[in-house]
C-alpha cells in the first residue's frame, strides 16, 4: 500500500455541532422541518377557513353595508329561503347526474384499459385519457362553447345528419333546454361530464386492475356468461373505484360557478351565488354562510363514499 | 396504482401476453368514442385559431389564415396577462418547492402522532372546491382589512401548490433506500453535507417535476384567483373575460392554442421525469 | 491491550409497557483489535441492532459503547472511526464508482487528483481495476459488493462492520467471496465485525463468534468452543445439527438432566457394549454424509453418517455408539 495519505482534522465548527445537536434529538429536526409549511397552513389556510366560519355569523349593516362582527344566525336563517334552496337542490341535482354520466361514459373505457390494453397500448391510453387534463380549465370550456354555438360544429353535424329536429326538441324541453346548446341547462350538464370524465376514468380502471384476472375466469369456470360475470364479480369490485371517482366528479361540480355562468341560462347554482355574494354586493357574511353549504353536502358525500370503500381505491 | 393481480397468480399461470383476450366490438368501440371525445374538443381549438372568420364560431370555417396569430402578437392586454400569471407561477412555485420538500422530508418516512393529520392538512386546499378555497381567503384579506394585490393571488396558489410537489417529494423519498444517508454518514459527512451530496442529487428530478406541474397548476388556475385579484388579470382571468365577453374572437382562439402550449409543456415533461416513481401496472 | 469495540451493558429497547421490545438486551463484549469477530444468530435476535449500535444509526437505549477506548455511544456515525459495507451495499446511484469509493475523502476535503489515485489503490485491491468510470447499476452484485468494500476501506477505519455481505451472492460465488474476505482482513489487519445467520460461514471464517438469541448474547467463544462446547441449549441446535437430551434420557444416556451429542459423534455398531438400540425411521442422503433418524426407547436421535459406512435401510435395528467425551453436559433450560 502506497504511504498513508495525511487526512485534514475534522471540522469542529458551527455546522459540525449542528449536525450533531439535530442527529441525537430526532424530534428537534423533526420540529425545524415542519415548522415552516405549518406555520404557513395554519396561518394561512386554517386562518382563512376559520374567518370563513366567523364571518359566516357576522351580518351586514342595513345602513352603512359594511361588515356588522357580531353573532348573528340571519345569515342561515337566509339560507332556508325558497329562492336560495332552489340553489342548492339545483346544483346538488346537477352533480348527481354528472356523477352518474361520467360513471356510465368512464366505465367503458376504464374497463378496456384495465382488461384489453397492457404495455406501450395502455401507456398511450393513459396519456390519452389525462391529456385533456393538462390542457388549461378554461380552454376546454372555451372549446365548448365553440363547439356548442348555435353555428357551431354540433349543430352543423345535426344539419349533416337531418337531427336538426331532434336538437330543437332538447332545447324546447321545460328544465333542461334553453336559447341554444350553448346557455342552456343541457349544455352545461355536458360540458361538466367532458370535463371530469378523466377523473372518473382513472380509479375505476385502478379498481378493475386489482380484480384477480382468476376471479374472472373462476366465474366463467362456474357457468356464468360474459354479462353476468360483468354484473355479479366484477361491477361489485369495481364499486370502490367508481366511488373514488365519483368524489371528484361530485365535489367539483359542486363548487363550480364558471361553466355554469359561461354555459347556463341565467339560473343561479351555488357558486355563482357565492361569487357574486362576495364581489359587488359585499356581502361576504352571506356568501361565507353560503359556501358552508356544498361543505356540508361534501362532507356528507365522502362519509357515504368511504363507506363503499372509496378512500381505500384513492 | 400496482396491480395485486400479478401476487394472485399462481406458479406457472399463463403469461400476462396471454391474459389480454380481444375485447368484444362493442366495448372496443365504446371505449374509443369515449377517447375521441374527450380529444375533439381540442383538435376544434387548433383549428379554429386559423379560421378566417371573426364575428362568429361558425363551422366549418370559411377559410384558413394565420393573420390572426400577428394580431394577438400586438395586443398589449394579452401579453399584460402572460406576465402577470408567469410572475405569480413563478412566486407561488419557488414558495411551494421550499415548503412542500420541508414537509416531504418530515413525513417521507417518520411516524408520529398527527403524521395523517398534517398530510390531510396539505391536500385540504386542492380537495376542497376551489370556491371554498377562494371564499376563505377572500374573508381573511376582508377581515384583516387586506387590500387585493400581487401577494394576494401568490399566497392563494402558493397554498395549493404546495401539496404538489409534497407529492412528488414523498414519492421520490420513499423510494429512496434509507441506507443511502446511512453511508453517507458513516463515510464522514454529516447531516448538512448528506443532504448536498447525497438527499438532494436523489430528489433532483422529482423537485424539478412537482415544480413544473405546481407552475402548470398555477399558471391555469382560475377559481381561487377570481377571488383574491381584485382588479388585477392574470392570463386565465383575461380568457374568462373573453369567455364571458368576447371581444375580438379569432384572438381569442389564438390565445387559447397559446395557453394549451404553456400549460401542456411543462406537464408533460414532470410526466416523464417521474414516470419511474409510479409503480407500472402490468 | 485496548479492546477494538467494547460493549458495555448495552441494551436497545423499542416502544413501552406491553408492547416493549427488548431488540438487545444488557450485552458485554469486548472485541480485540485484528480480530475477525462474527456476530451470528437467526433473524431479530438483536446482533444487527447491535451493529447498528457500533456503527452509531441506532442509539442505544442504556449503557456504553467504546472503540479504541473512546466513549462513542452518542456519537454520529460521521465522528466515528468506523466503516459499515451494508447488506444492499448501498452505493450512490448517481456518482461514478470511483467517485463511490473516493466519497470518504472528498467530505474530508482531500483535492480531487489525490482522492482520485487512492480510490483507483483501493479499486486494486479489491481486484476491480478499471471500473472507476462507470455507474453502480453497470457493475453486476458481486462486483457492487467489492465496490462498497473499497469505499468503506478508504480512509482505514479501525473497525469494519459487515452486515451480511454475502446473502445476496449465489453459492459459488459466496464462496469465493468468503476466502477473499478473510484474506483481505488478514492483509489489512483492521478488525472485521461481520454480521451473519448461517452458521456455516461464521464457523469457516471467524477467529471468534458471539451467538445471539432474542436480544441475548450467549456466548461468546472461538468456533471450536462453541461448536463443541455450546453454553446453552440453544446455542448447540443453532450451530450445527444436535442430539439434546433431556429428563430420563439424558440421566440414563448421559448421566446429566441435560445434555447435547452431536450426530457425528454417534457410530454404528454391534449390540456387545451398545450405548443405545433402535430403528431406522428415516434416511437421508446428502452426498458426504447420511443422516439417519433413529426411534430409540422414547426419545429420537439423529445419526450422521460418513460416506464410506454402508447405511442400513429403514425399519432396521441398528446399535449405537460412542465416547464419553463425545457427550457434554448443558446447562438446564
Amino acid at each position: 500500500m502506497t504511504a498513508t495519505l495525511a487526512l485534514p482534522a475534522p471540522p469542529a465548527g458551527l455546522r459540525r455541532r449542528a449536525s450533531d445537536l439535530l442527529y441525537t434529538r430526532r424530534g428537534l429536526l423533526l420540529l425545524l422541518l415542519l415548522a415552516p409549511p405549518l406555520l404557513w397552513f395554519g396561518v394561512v389556510y386554517l386562518g382563512s377557513l376559520f374567518a370563513l366560519l366567523a364571518n359566516a355569523f357576522f351580518g351586514l349593516d342595513d345602513f352603512t353595508g359594511q361588515v356588522r362582527r357580531e353573532f348573528t344566525l340571519e345569515n342561515f336563517r337566509a339560507l332556508a329561503d325558497g329562492a336560495n334552496v332552489d340553489v342548492a337542490r339545483r346544483t346538488i341535482l346537477m352533480a348527481v347526474s354528472v356523477t352518474a354520466a361520467c360513471a356510465l361514459l368512464g366505465f367503458p373505457v376504464a374497463y378496456y384499459m384495465a382488461r384489453h390494453a397492457s404495455g406501450a397500448k395502455k401507456a398511450a391510453l393513459y396519456i390519452a385519457v389525462m391529456l385533456p387534463l393538462w390542457s388549461s380549465y378554461l380552454v376546454r370550456l372555451y372549446a365548448w362553447k365553440l363547439l356548442l354555438a348555435k353555428e357551431g360544429a354540433i349543430s352543423w353535424l345535426a344539419a349533416q345528419t337531418h337531427t336538426t329536429w331532434l336538437l330543437d326538441a332538447l332545447l324546447a324541453l321545460p328544465a333542461v333546454g334553453g336559447p341554444s346548446l350553448s346557455f342552456s341547462t343541457l349544455g352545461t350538464f355536458i360540458v361538466f361530464v367532458y370535463m371530469w370524465l378523466p377523473f372518473m376514468i382513472l380509479p375505476i380502471m385502478a379498481a378493475i386492475e386489482r380484480i384477480p384476472p382468476s376471479f374472472v375466469e373462476a366465474s366463467g369456470d362456474l357457468g356464468a356468461g360474459p354479462a353476468t360475470t360483468l354484473r355479479r364479480v366484477i361491477l361489485p369490485l369495481a364499486m370502490p373505484g367508481v366511488a373514488a371517482g365519483s368524489i371528484f366528479t361530485f365535489s367539483l361540480t359542486l363548487g363550480d360557478y364558471i361553466i355554469p355562468q359561461v354555459i347556463g341560462d341565467s339560473t343561479l347554482y351555488i357558486g355563482q351565488v357565492v361569487y357574486k355574494q362576495q364581489g359587488v354586493a359585499g356581502n361576504i357574511p352571506f356568501a361565507a354562510a353560503f359556501s358552508l353549504v356544498p361543505i356540508a353536502v361534501i362532507g356528507v358525500y365522502l362519509w357515504l363514499a368511504r363507506r363503499q370503500g372509496a378512500f381505500d381505491a384513492l | 396504482m400496482r396491480s395485486e393481480a400479478g401476487t394472485h397468480r399462481a406458479a406457472g399461470a399463463r403469461p400476462a401476453a396471454a391474459r389480454r383476450e380481444r375485447a368484444p366490438r362493442a366495448l372496443a368501440l365504446a371505449a374509443w368514442a369515449v377517447i375521441a371525445f374527450l380529444h375533439v374538443p381540442l383538435a376544434l381549438i387548433v383549428l379554429y385559431a386559423f379560421s378566417a372568420e371573426d364575428k362568429s364560431y361558425v363551422f366549418p370555417p370559411p377559410a384558413l389564415t394565420t393573420q390572426w396569430f400577428a394580431v394577438a402578437w400586438e395586443r398589449e392586454d394579452v401579453w399584460r396577462a402572460i406576465r402577470l400569471s408567469f410572475e405569480v407561477a413563478a412566486w407561488a412555485t419557488s414558495i411551494a418547492l421550499v415548503l412542500g420538500t420541508l414537509a416531504a422530508a418530515a413525513l417521507a418516512r417518520t411516524r408520529f402522532f398527527g403524521r395523517d393529520a398534517i398530510s390531510l392538512l396539505l391536500i385540504l386546499p386542492i380537495a376542497l372546491p376551489g370556491i371554498i378555497t377562494g371564499i376563505a381567503l377572500r374573508s381573511a384579506y376582508h377581515t384583516l382589512d387586506i387590500p387585493f394585490s400581487f401577494w394576494t393571488i401568490v399566497i392563494g396558489h402558493a397554498t395549493f401548490c404546495v401539496v404538489v410537489v409534497y407529492n412528488n417529494a414523498v414519492a421520490r423519498l420513499r423510494r429512496t433506500s434509507p441506507s443511502l444517508i446511512e453511508a453517507s454518514m458513516d463515510l464522514g459527512a454529516d447531516g448538512f453535507q448528506t443532504v448536498r451530496y447525497v438527499i438532494l442529487p436523489q430528489l433532483g428530478s422529482a423537485l424539478l417535476a412537482g415544480g413544473l406541474l405546481a407552475f402548470a397548476l398555477s399558471f391555469d388556475e382560475v377559481i381561487v384567483t377570481t377571488f383574491t385579484a381584485g382588479q388585477q388579470t392574470t392570463l386565465p382571468i383575461w380568457m374568462l373575460q373573453e369567455l364571458i365577453r368576447p371581444r375580438q374572437r379569432p384572438v381569442t382562439n389564438v390565445v387559447a392554442v397559446i395557453i394549451i402550449a404553456l400549460t401542456f409543456v411543462p406537464i408533460l415533461a414532470a410526466y416523464w421525469l417521474t414516470r419511474s416513481d409510479e409503480a407500472p401496472s402490468r | 491491550m485496548t479492546a477494538a469495540v467494547t460493549l458495555d451493558s448495552v441494551s436497545c429497547v423499542f416502544g413501552h409497557g406491553a408492547s416493549e421490545v427488548r431488540a438487545v438486551d444488557d450485552v458485554h463484549l469486548a472485541i480485540e483489535p485484528g480480530e475477525f469477530f462474527t456476530l451470528l444468530g437467526p433473524s431479530g435476535s438483536g446482533k444487527t441492532t447491535c451493529l447498528r449500535m457500533i456503527g452509531g444509526f441506532t442509539l442505544p437505549t442504556a449503557g456504553r459503547i467504546l472503540i479504541g477506548g473512546e466513549d462513542v455511544t452518542l456519537r454520529p456515525p460521521y465522528a466515528r472511526p468506523v466503516n459499515t459495507v451494508f447488506q444492499d451495499y448501498a452505493l450512490f446511484p448517481h456518482m461514478s464508482i470511483r467517485d463511490n469509493v473516493a466519497y470518504a475523502l472528498m467530505v474530508k476535503g482531500v483535492d480531487k487528483p489525490g482522492r482520485g489515485r487512492r480510490a483507483d489503490e483501493m479499486l486494486e485491491l479489491v481486484r476491480l481495476p478499471g471500473v472507476g468510470d462507470r455507474r453502480p447499476a453497470q457493475l453486476s452484485g458481486g462486483q457492487r459488493q467489492r465496490v462498497a468494500l473499497a469505499r468503506a476501506l478508504i480512509s482505514r477505519p479501525q473497525v469494519l462492520l459487515l452486515d451480511e455481505p454475502l446473502g445476496a451472492l449465489d453459492l459459488k460465488l459466496r464462496e469465493q467471496m468468503q476466502v477473499e474476505l478473510k484474506a483481505l482482513q488478514r492483509e489489512l489487519g483492521i478488525t472485521f465485525l461481520f454480521i451473519t445467520h448461517d452458521q456455516h460461514e461464521a464457523l469457516s471464517m471467524s477467529d471468534r463468534i458471539g451467538v445471539f438469541n432474542s436480544g441475548r448474547l450467549e456466548q461468546v467463544g472461538t468456533p471450536h468452543a462453541v461448536y463443541n462446547t455450546p453454553a446453552t441449549r440453544f446455542v448447540a441446535q443453532f450451530v450445527g445439527a444436535a442430539n439434546v437430551l433431556e429428563g430420563d434420557a439424558a440421566r440414563r444416556l448421559a448421566g446429566a438432566d441435560c445434555a447435547m451429542l452431536r450426530p457425528e459423534r454417534i457410530a454404528l455398531g454391534p449390540e456387545r457394549d451398545a450405548r443405545a438400540s433402535g430403528t431406522v425411521t428415516e434416511v437421508q442422503y446428502f452426498g458426504a454424509f447420511t443422516r439417519l433418524r433413529v426411534a430409540s426407547a422414547g426419545s429420537a436421535l439423529q445419526v450422521d453418517l460418513p460416506a464410506t459406512t454402508i447405511a442400513p435401510s429403514g425399519g432396521a435395528t441398528v446399535h449405537l455408539h460412542w465416547d464419553d467425551g463425545a457427550v457434554h453436559r448443558l446447562a438446564a433450560a
